[in-house]
């Protein structure tokens, strides 16, 4: 056998890749081969770390020196200091943003110092294309206790003793949904993992299919055991194409392997796996639309009850769960419920992954043990805010969740708090928005997007939300009228308590909660004709400052209107009725005399 | 296919082999016709009709079908296709900017195809690069970290 | 292979640690100073031995490296540190003291006092 003494691991998820991972890894395995070190060190691909916005990402093992924007011009330097002669090039380490010391090593960063990472055990630290190292760290021992160790009562009991919640959205207990899903009657029951991940800002599934695709892998198949399918499907976005190709890798070695297919782990049970495609369409996330897509048809939801533990895919008792839901239950049958269930809050235990996106310093995935307050996710593991500007809000759950402004930073997080602040856990997307950001132009932006997926089959989702975008349109554009608001709140009220499915209840969300905590920036809009955050193009104008203008046309030449002009070395003029207001003439003026009012 | 010798029948042929592949088989109506956009780059009508009549389905099914999918497109795109991201961390990070330098460099609007036929401008929800905001793709490359003066240098690459 | 039993995939899982070391490792590391001088004074034949012996033996232990400890004229220097014992710092390390290293003391926990020039707590 070929014994390494390093590692080296470049991470291989989409992040990475966008910033030119793939490049930095063909340069390292030239490298070695010419400092004679390939015999000596090995080069893993893997899955995402979570910390895209620092990419490429390459950790050095043993000593786990993590290299932040590594570049190919950089891999030399690597390879000939730190592999060859053992000193780690200080200047590619992470840089602490506040003390501005380097940091070496991975578990010293503060991004990752205050997560508890369990379902993001292995991505970035295994080849998510080889079996072998999932097995390495305790893979598939799970799925071996489970079947030959307990029977599918006792799997469910277990799970249902873990308080483990569906972390899809809704938050419905798992264990008591695949309690249902076995109590149906029926000679063919499926398994289906909802991957289709359409919330706008929430990547964690991503991140999970593409860094570790055995977890879901092992936890669709002890799910189909507990609740007896033998055969399942994950439906999984058609834009995450490197996610697809590493579940079919993983898939054919599980069958390969002898992990997935017939008699596993001798224990008589049956189980093979599937992958649909999903063809874009935000309201197949919701279950019964879902199955309609893999049915082939059209992605509309329909009425429940019955539910799909009842009448799910082909009309057979089917249980649907997402990614990261799935990503626990290894977990939780091989340390124990109750090791599971001593993490968290009352109601909500275990771990939640967010993706931490928006205005703030450090973007990335965090796994955070449940209760933790927004203020330590977003200020110690997001770093605070870019720029140092003033924090105003953090929208969580997504289009259907609800943004929390600043008193409410040291909530602790979970299931409940959440809702009973106006927002939702969703599948956990966190976009911080600073100063900067307009909340009734925000409100506007969700609609639209809700608006657009809605599928158009019940009446108050899809006239309704139709009506308070034009509202909203309206307001953006410095059109509004008394009275708006509260014409707003009460058709919020009405799509919520009568759309047919979750795309439509929550759809008012966004607005509810921008109008609870913001309601002041909803009357400057409507009665003053002016946007407090200086977004609404309507309502603001750029004027340049004579005293501080050089002259240097820089802003005239990249005017798309040519709506500026003026002589050389003399103040320039915007002429605001030619003005688009797409602010490039600002962010290309040297000298700051161009402001927006 | 410059070369063609079969009377220009080939998408024909490879059409009907992509549906045997899936004949007498449940829910496959995605999975074909996402084969036969791979095919052609989009959707004809005739395609549609062929699918249907080969499954023994109503048009107005298939037809159903595909227009409620966003992958589906019923018009021939550009040579390049260009997604912009404007999702919400895209938005926040000022993605709108992005699709409007995107816009007025193409003179082309959202969904559209440029008079040349050289790109076509799809908005997308979110391509999961939110680390990375705002951002686009062209074809299979992404871009992150955009400004609108980014873009320009981009596009000036095609 | 196919895994049909619990002790199937506890043998895939021994297998695959091994490949992993580097990685997945809380045993013994041993750690060569791969400085300008250790490298002139013969580390890389040094490094070359341990990696021979520790796969021949099938340890499971981590093969480190450093740069320039200080001591330049005891090179090559080579640190064992084994769990729960101090840390080891041999000098004057050629690939026959390596074998004397690698059966004595992280095979069997006898430190080769011979060659220590050093010995810190951790």
């Amino acid at each position: 056998m070929q014994i390494y003494r390093g590692h080296v691991l470049v991470c291989a998820g989409t992040g990475c890749v966008s910033s030119g991972s793939r490049k930095v890894k063909a340069e390292m395995e030239k490298q070695l081969e010419a400092f004679k070190l390939e015999q000596e060190i090995k080069v893993v691909e893997t899955g995402c770390h979570g910390f895209c916005e620092m990419g490429p990402i390459v950790i050095v093992y043993p000593e786990g020196i993590f290299y932040c924007q590594v570049k190919s011009e950089d891999v030399k330097e690597i390879v000939e200091e730190h592999l060859l002669k053992g000193r780690p090039v200080k200047r590619l380490m992470f840089k602490d943003r506040i003390t501005e010391e380097m940091v070496p090593h991975y578990n010293d960063i503060d991004f990752y110092k205050k997560q508890n990472r369990i379902v993001l055990r292995n991505c970035g630290f295994i080849n998510p294309e080889n079996i072998k190292e999932y097995i390495a760290r305790g893979g598939y021992e799970a799925l071996a206790k489970a079947l030959t160790e307990m029977t599918p009562e006792q799997v469910i009991e277990e799970v249902k003793a873990s308080g483990l919640r569906g972390r899809g959205g809704g938050g419905f207990p798992t264990g008591l949904k695949w309690g249902f899903a076995r109590a149906a009657k029926g000679d063919k029951k499926y398994v289906i993992c909802n991957a289709d991940e359409g919330d706008p800002g929430a990547f964690m599934d991503r991140s999970i299919l593409e860094g570790d695709p055995h977890a879901l892998i092992e936890g669709m198949a002890i799910a189909g055991y507990a609740i007896g399918a033998d055969e399942g499907y994950i439906y999984v976005r058609a834009e995450y194409p490197l996610a697809i190709k590493r579940l079919k890798i993983a898939i054919a070695q599980a069958h390969e392997m002898g992990l997935l297919g017939e008699d596993i782990f001798r224990s008589g049970f049956n189980f093979k796996l599937n992958i649909k495609e999903g063809a874009g369409a935000f309201v197949c996330g919701e279950e019964t639309a879902l199955i309609a897509s893999i049915e082939g048809r059209r992605g509309e939801p329909r009425v429940r009850p019955p539910f799909p533990a009842n009448k799910g895919l082909w009309g057979k008792p089917s249980n649907v769960n997402n990614v990261e839901t799935f990503a626990n239950v290894s977990k939780i049958i091989a340390k124990g419920s109750q090791w599971y269930a001593s993490m968290g809050t009352e109601k909500s235990k275990g771990t939640k992954v967010f993706a931490l996106t928006g205005k703030v310093k450090n973007t990335g995935l965090a796994e955070v043990t449940m209760g933790l307050t927004l203020r330590e996710i977003i200020f110690d593991i997001g770093g605070g805010i870019i720029n140092n500007k003033k924090f105003k809000a953090v929208q969580i759950g997504g289009p259907s969740g609800g943004c929390i402004p600043e008193e409410l930073l040291d909530l602790p997080i979970d299931y409940d708090s959440l809702i009973q602040a106006g927002a939702m856990m969703g599948s956990g997307g966190l976009v911080v928005m600073d100063e900067d950001t307009c909340m009734v132009e925000l409100a506007r932006f969700f609609l639209n997007f809700t608006q657009l997926e809605s599928c158009g089959k019940c009446t108050p989702c899809r006239e309704g939300t139709k009506i308070m975008l034009d509202i909203l349109e309206r307001i953006t554009k410095g059109e509004g009228k008394e009275g708006d608001i509260e014409l707003l709140q009460s058709l919020a009220e009405t799509i919520k308590s009568t759309a047919l499915c979750g795309l439509g209840q929550t759809a008012p969300n966004p607005v509810l909660a921008t109008l609870r905590y913001f309601r002041d920036e909803y009357e400057a809009h409507i009665k003053e004709k002016r946007c407090p955050a200086g977004v609404c193009s309507a309502l603001t104008s750029y004027t340049i400052l004579e005293d501080k203008c050089k002259g240097c046309t820089a802003c005239a030449r990249v005017c798309p209107v040519q709506a500026i002009s003026g002589e050389v070395k003399k103040p320039h003029k915007i002429d605001s009725s030619k003005c688009i207001r797409c602010g490039a003439c600002m962010e290309t003026c040297k000298f700051s005399a161009i402001i927006k009012k | 296919m410059g070369n063609c010798c079969c009377g220009g029948n080939c998408q024909d042929a490879r059409l009907k082999e992509i549906l045997e592949q899936y004949k007498g088989m449940d829910g496959v109506l995605i999975p074909v016709l996402q084969k036969a956009q791979e095919l052609q780059g989009y959707l004809p009508e005739k395609t549609l009709r062929t699918i249907a009549d080969y499954f023994d389905m109503p048009y107005s099914e298939v037809y159903g079908v595909a227009t409620f999918y966003a992958q589906f497109r019923l018009i021939p795109s550009g040579q390049n296709v260009i997604k912009v991201c404007t999702g919400t961390a895209c938005h926040v990070r000022g993605g709108q900017k992005i699709l409007d330098r995107v816009c007025s460099e193409l003179n082309i609007k959202p969904g559209e195809t440029s008079a040349d036929g050289k790109f076509s401008l799809e908005p997308v929800a979110c391509l999961g690069a939110c680390g990375l905001a705002p951002v686009m793709m062209i074809n299979d490359s992404t871009f992150g970290r955009l400004t609108p003066a980014k873009v320009s240098e981009i596009l000036a690459k095609y | 292979m196919i895994i049909k039993t619990a002790e199937d995939l506890k043998k895939v899982k021994e297998e695959a640690l091994d490949e992993a070391t580097a990685r997945i490792n809380d045993g013994t590391q041993i750690m060569v100073g791969m400085g300008t001088c250790g490298i002139a004074a013969g580390a890389r034949d040094v490094m070359a031995k341990i990696m021979e012996e520790v796969g021949k033996r099938n340890l499971k232990v981590a093969i480190t490296w450093t740069g320039c400890i200080g001591m330049c004229e005891k090179e090559v220097l080579v640190d064992v540190i084994r769990p729960d014992s101090k840390r080891i710092t041999y000098g004057n390390v050629t690939p026959q003291v390596v074998q004397r290293i690698i059966t004595e003391h992280v095979i069997n926990g006898n430190i080769v006092e011979d060659y220590v020039v050093g010995k810190l707590d951790k």
